[in-house]
C-alpha cells in the first residue's frame, strides 16, 4: 500500500461520495457544492496522473467557473426548493439499464493493461504543453478561440430580452 | 513508474459515468441535468489522460485532447444555461417534464 495508492483511493472516494450525493440530495444548490467536491478529486486525480496542467485547469473551470454559473441559473430561475423525484417506476428502469451498462463495460475494462512504459510526463509538463498547443495543434487551438468567442456571443443574444419583438407585439 | 493499475482509473470514470447519466435522465430540474452532462464529460477527460499516461506510446496528446474537451464543455454549459433562461422567460418554468412545445 504505497502513498500514491492510498491518495487514489481518498480521491476516488470524494469524488464517487460526491455523485452519489447529487443523487440523493433533495436541495438544488446542496447537489451543486456536493459537486464541488466531485470536480476537485477529480483535479487530485489528475495530479496523481501527471498531468499537473489539466488539473489546474479543471480547479479553475469547473469548480470556479462552470459551478458559479449554474449557481446563477439556479438563483436566476424560481424552482421548488425540494426537488420532486421522478416516477418510480422510470427510475427502477433507468437504474436498471444503466446498471447493465455499467456490468458490460465493467466486463470489458477489468483486464484492460497495455504494460507500463517508463513516461516522465510530469517532467515541465505545462511548457511541453504549451509548445505541443503552438507548434502541432495550433490550428485546432485557434479555432477553439473562434468557438468560445461564437459561445460568448450566442448566449448574449439567446438570453438578451427582446425588447424589440414585445414593443412590435403592442 | 504507478502502482495504481490502469483499470481503476477506467472503472473510476465508469462510476462517474453512469451517476452522471442517471442524473441526465432521471431529474427534473433542467441546471442539475445540465450539470449531470458536466459529470460525464468530466468522466471522459479521466479516460483521456490516464490513457495518455498507461497506453503503448504515453505522450501529451491525451492531455491536450483533454484541454479541449474542457474548453467546448464551457462553452456547451454557456449556452446551455442561456437557452434555459430564455425558455424559463417564455414558459417560466425550468421543469424538464413541461419543456415539450415540440411534442404538441
Amino acid at each position: 500500500m504505497t502513498g500514491e495508492m492510498i491518495a487514489f483511493f481518498f480521491l476516488a472516494l470524494t469524488a464517487i461520495a460526491g455523485g452519489v450525493l447529487l443523487i440523493n440530495l433533495s436541495n438544488v444548490v446542496h447537489m451543486v457544492v456536493a459537486l464541488i467536491f466531485t470536480f476537485i478529486a477529480i483535479a487530485g486525480i489528475y495530479i496523481t496522473l501527471s498531468a499537473e496542467f489539466v488539473a489546474v485547469v479543471q480547479v479553475l473551470i469547473y469548480s470556479g467557473a462552470i459551478t458559479i454559473i449554474m449557481l446563477f441559473g439556479i438563483m436566476l430561475t424560481r424552482h421548488q426548493e425540494k426537488e420532486k423525484r421522478a416516477p418510480r417506476l422510470k427510475v427502477i428502469l433507468t437504474g436498471l439499464a444503466i446498471g447493465l451498462f455499467f456490468l458490460i463495460m465493467y466486463g470489458k475494462i477489468k483486464d484492460l493493461d497495455f504494460g507500463q512504459q517508463n513516461a516522465e510526463l510530469h517532467i515541465d509538463n505545462t511548457k511541453k504543453i504549451g509548445i505541443e498547443l503552438y507548434s502541432h495543434y495550433v490550428i485546432p487551438f485557434e479555432l477553439t478561440s473562434v468557438l468560445l468567442l461564437v459561445a460568448l456571443i450566442g448566449s448574449i443574444i439567446l438570453a438578451k430580452r427582446d425588447d424589440d419583438e414585445k414593443e412590435a407585439k403592442k | 513508474m504507478s502502482s495504481i493499475p490502469l483499470a481503476a482509473y477506467l472503472l473510476l470514470a465508469l462510476i462517474l459515468f453512469c451517476i452522471g447519466l442517471f442524473g441526465a435522465l432521471t431529474k427534473r430540474n433542467a441546471v442539475i441535468v445540465l450539470i449531470s452532462i458536466e459529470l460525464m464529460l468530466n468522466a471522459v477527460n479521466i479516460n483521456l489522460v490516464a490513457f495518455a499516461k498507461y497506453s503503448i506510446n504515453p505522450g501529451l496528446t491525451g492531455q491536450i485532447f483533454s484541454l479541449f474537451t474542457i474548453t467546448v464543455a464551457a462553452a456547451e454549459a454557456a449556452v446551455g444555461l442561456a437557452i434555459l433562461i430564455a425558455l424559463y422567460r417564455n414558459r417560466q418554468t425550468v421543469n424538464v417534464d413541461e419543456m415539450d412545445s415540440m411534442k404538441r
